[in-house]
């Protein structure tokens, strides 16, 4: 019995998203869509111990699921001439080979720009991801009514204005994807580096669940470099994961982790796809960019081998495409490797970063090095009062702690 | 087709100026030729405004508008639109040409 449930957990996770999206493309609903989809699974949970698990689990489970829409569309229309329409559009064929453009249409239709930003991230994990109500509400600290009430309103909308089941034309698709990609980077960083003290410090679910959306998007569009970008980037912030706590969740810093227990797996596959994109000839964007530094960060046997000024180049290179103050906060700390910590702490005064916490931790840990430690532990502690990640916070501390008495 | 109702929005009660308004008349002129076109108008100030209220026997009229907020509705345009997707891209014009913000929203089709 386990094997069965373990099949149909992994069916789940590997279907779920190709059967709401081809049945939102048959019957131009994405609520119904949803809602047979998992009326399918449920029947697959009680139908398939003692059945057995059917030859193609994915063609059963959506034709399952489009029979039940049929059948409910059919009730309904008997009622409500409304229904007519849709019964109509389910009772044509589905055309044959468009199965992977429909997955497509769905991810764009869920990062929509006219729905709100937790709107699309919570109707992504649920339409594409196959998350709960429950685990969604779960991952991000929100009721779960609350959750329930976003998708619904979510996809009411859609259905009212009208927003398209489909991939956007050529001139609107690149600010479209850069959409879907902040979406999938948002969902990574929160698992990477929750933003509030009563969360886990790193949730593996959600990082986990981010990198295979992404690989979902890239597998759908292999030739676009920022997907590719992204994903390298999540895989090479993953391969460091567990080496970035300690044994007492303390947050550990790129310098001081222990590079044995780097994911050398998720590293070559990460810098694999670096290599492919460099080796297109074609200008990097913003997340080619950042997966190369980590690419270099990640090729250092020691902290003290990492190739600084690699990094600065890409951070110069960032910079022209981004010249936000965040990315030149970052572009400093390899500054402060080449340059030293004066330079550096020049370039970080003056930045409008009052309110983030990274910029006092890099402010302190540069007047640190200056030997400046009255100036460092007031940076600590302005950092310590910002940050919302518990093992950051526990870090900053600790360095605070340690620095000589005034 | 679908129809969309594109409200103008300001906070302020001065009429647009003559550019804005030789703005308007070029997009309303690109609405008709591209088939998009179905009404669109400029109103008077809010303070011109009369509540009615008639589902009693008696009438009862009240002066002014029935919500005093920050921002009111200047105008409107009523777009016919293949999908939400184009009625954007609209409205994102619509904006410029008034030099307004626009609400952008569908009519009930059912």
């Amino acid at each position: 019995m386990t094997h069965v449930h373990d099949v149909i957990t992994r069916v789940h996770r590997e279907e779920w998203a190709r059967v709401v999206a081809t049945l939102a493309r048959r019957l131009g609903d994405l609520d119904i869509a949803e809602e047979m989809a998992a009326d399918a699974f449920a029947t697959a949970v009680e139908r398939w111990p003692a059945d057995g698990v059917p030859p193609n689990p994915g063609a059963w489970l959506t034709t399952t699921a489009h029979r039940k829409a049929i059948d409910r569309l059919r009730r309904e229309a008997k009622r409500e001439a409304k229904h007519k329409e849709a019964l109509m559009l389910a009772d044509t064929p589905p055309p044959l080979g468009a199965i992977d453009d429909d997955r497509l249409r769905l991810v764009f239709t869920c990062c929509h720009p006219a729905l709100a930003m937790e709107t699309r991230v919570a109707l992504t994990l649920r339409m594409v991801g196959g998350l709960t109500v429950a685990e969604i509400a779960r991952a991000f600290l929100i009721h779960e009514a609350a959750v329930g009430r976003r998708i619904t309103r979510a996809k009411a909308k859609i259905k009212a204005a009208k927003i398209p089941y489909r991939v956007p034309s050529r001139e609107d698709l690149p600010a479209r994807l850069a959409g879907v990609l902040a979406v999938l980077y948002l969902i990574f960083n929160e698992g990477y580096l929750a933003s509030s003290p009563e969360k886990e410090a790193v949730r593996s679910d959600l990082t986990a669940e981010a990198i295979r959306l992404t690989r979902l998007v890239h597998a759908l569009l292999p030739a676009d470099g920022e997907v590719t970008g992204l994903l390298a980037l999540m895989l090479l912030t993953e391969a460091r994961r567990t080496a970035r706590l300690s044994s007492s969740g303390e947050l550990v810093t790129l310098g001081e982790q222990d590079r044995d227990a780097w994911d050398r797996e998720l590293i070559a596959e990460g810098h694999a796809l670096v290599r492919a994109r460099l080796a297109s000839g074609q200008p990097p964007g913003r997340y080619q960019i950042l997966a190369a530094i980590n690419a270099v960060h990640t090729d250092s046997r020691t902290a003290g081998d990492t190739d600084w000024s690699q990094v600065l180049a890409l951070y110069n290179q960032l910079t022209r495409l981004d010249p936000s103050p965040i990315v030149r906060l970052n572009r400093a700390i390899a500054v402060a490797e080449l340059d030293g910590p004066q330079v550096a702490l020049a370039e970080v005064d003056g930045l409008p970063l009052e309110g983030y916490h990274a910029f006092h931790a890099t402010r302190a840990e540069l007047l640190r090095r200056l030997g400046r430690s009255e100036e460092s532990r007031a940076a600590y502690s302005r950092a310590v009062g910002l940050a919302g990640n518990t093992a950051e916070r526990a870090y900053l501390i600790r360095r605070r702690d340690q620095l000589a008495d005034p | 087709m679908a129809q969309y109702l594109m409200s103008v929005l300001t906070d302020t009660t001065e009429v647009g100026t003559a550019e804005e308004m030789a703005a308007i008349d070029a997009f309303n002129a690109k609405l008709e030729a591209d088939g998009h076109w179905v009404f669109a108008g400029g109103l008077a100030s809010p303070s011109t405004a009369t509540v009615v209220d008639g589902r009693e026997n008696e009438p009862v009229f009240t002066d002014g508008p029935f919500l005093e907020s920050k921002e009111h509705i200047a105008g409107f345009w009523i777009i016919n639109a293949p999908d939400f997707d184009v009625a954007l891209r609209l409205a994102a014009q619509g904006s410029k040409h008034c030099n307004r913000k626009v609400e952008l929203r569908p009519f009930l089709s059912e």
